[in-house]
């Protein structure tokens, strides 16, 4: 087994509690063994960067900081927030600012879906599947904060970023093309401006279907509250009846490395899945 | 009106040079928020360069940013639009005004909760937001529905070293006023 440092973030704690326990799962079984990083922080998140510098700074520090000196082990994070929040604070300690913080760099930050596609983890992961999720068709959905932008990221592919792709054919799910695997969903807006939102989700309801999708599969917590929470408003909004359960990545590696407990993540979704997996006998 | 040295304010406190856009439209183009602005990306950076301060700080624009970075991404001549904006944002509460008061209140419920326990905690959260905004009835069918999905907590999480959190918190000052 090997270690590495895990940052879950406040959300994985929650809302996100599924990608956590999948997360968790999923690293497992690729010979991964997580330490969560001790007595971790919120890292602020999209709200500290809009009223304060410091703040959108230092609160992700103090973690990176914790990271290298306690643990000593590169850090892998599932959020894609508190991936893009922790990249910007490494990249700020680097530069000698902030310096009540001690960080030498020595430790890396990944987001887990990036590390994972890595070629020794796609390797692993073809041995590891025992059940096929062929004819599931899905679309890859990244939003934001993953990719963008580059120079804090240092993604090679901002606007066209394959890696959930690489790994949901390995699975055998039937991974469409689309064009807005990188448009935002809004998460930001979701509780002051929720009309915004339920415009931009739908949009991505819209393009999904269109191009034959049954599901849409993220890498982030804050997407997939935004997509899973808001169906049923959207649906009474607009006078649609959407069904398309939203998974994240991590999920489906679980469901098709055939370890069964679907129902106990399942059960966290507002929006059914069983009913698709079961259509696809997946379940 | 005109305010002589707002383009140098904002590009002291954002570090950008915001003189440096030339109006190609590229962050409008790609900006999938623009539909809820009053005004565009690039209108609202030749604002900022003619010195138009009062109704750049009053826009609703600097609001519903959704902080995607899709702008900062494509920007040919490489200025942090999101980070002006942050920017503007910051300046805006300084002043006191700012055009969407509900999305300032989330960001002031969230960090306040943040400042007190270390981590972010969503009952602290609702109620605080729901205070400052006055919206009560907002989101309220979610919570049986997070609360029966085991999705929401009653025990409050919390970092074990509070006065690391407090001394963050105290040397950033200005947040909340």
């Amino acid at each position: 087994m090997e270690q590495l440092g895990y940052y879950p973030g406040c959300t994985l704690e929650t809302t996100g509690r599924e990608f956590d326990m999948t997360t968790r799962i999923t690293c497992q079984q690729l010979g991964i063994e997580l330490v969560e990083i001790p007595d971790w922080n919120c890292c602020g998140a999209s709200s500290a960067h809009e009223l304060n510098n410091y703040l959108a700074i230092s609160l992700a520090a103090r973690n990176l900081a914790i990271a290298e000196q306690k643990l000593a082990l590169d850090v892998v994070i599932p959020c894609a927030a508190c991936f893009n929040r922790l990249k910007v604070a490494q990249k700020a300690l680097l530069n000698k600012a902030y310096s009540e913080f001690v960080f030498e760099g020595r430790t890396k930050v990944y987001d887990l879906l990036r590390f994972l596609a890595q070629p020794r983890y796609k390797k692993r992961l073809k041995h590891q599947v025992g059940k096929s999720l062929k004819g599931l068709k899905a679309v890859a959905y990244y939003g934001c904060l993953l990719t963008r932008p580059p120079e804090v990221t240092d993604h090679p592919h901002p606007e066209n970023p394959t890696e959930m792709d690489e790994i949901l054919k390995i699975l055998g799910v039937d991974c469409l093309f689309w064009s807005y695997k990188t448009d935002c969903c809004g998460a930001s807006l979701t509780v002051g401006r929720v009309d915004v939102v339920h415009q931009l989700v739908k949009k991505l309801y819209d393009h999904a279907l269109e191009v034959g999708a049954e599901c849409i599969v993220t890498a982030c917590p804050l997407c997939h509250a935004n997509l899973d929470l808001r169906q049923k408003e959207i649906n009474e909004k607009f006078n649609k009846n959407y069904y398309l359960p939203i998974f994240y990545f991590t999920e489906l590696m679980v469901l098709a490395m055939d370890i069964n407990d679907t129902e106990v993540w399942a059960r966290g979704h507002l929006v059914d899945p069983i009913p698709l997996l079961k259509e696809k006998g997946l379940c | 009106m005109f305010t002589a040295d707002f383009l140098k304010e904002v590009n002291q406190h954002s570090g950008e040079k915001v003189q440096l856009c030339f109006q190609c439209f590229k962050c409008s183009l790609g900006c999938p928020v623009s539909f809820a602005m009053d005004y565009l990306p690039h209108q609202l950076l030749r604002m900022v360069q003619m010195g138009l301060k009062d109704r750049v700080l009053h826009s609703h624009t600097i609001w519903v940013c959704a902080a995607c970075e899709t702008c900062t991404t494509r920007c040919p001549n490489h200025i942090d639009i999101a980070r002006v904006i942050d920017t503007l944002r910051q300046m805006a509460i300084k002043q006191g005004k700012p055009a969407e008061k509900p999305i300032v209140a989330f960001h002031k419920a969230f960090l306040n909760s943040v400042r007190r326990h270390g981590k972010l905690n969503e009952w602290e959260l609702m109620a605080e937001y729901k205070l400052r905004s006055t919206r009560f009835l907002d989101d309220l069918w979610l919570i049986p529905e997070m609360w029966k999905r085991k999705k929401l907590f009653l025990r409050i999480r919390g970092v074990h070293k509070k006065s690391e959190i407090k001394k963050i918190f105290k040397k950033a000052k200005a947040w909340n006023n």
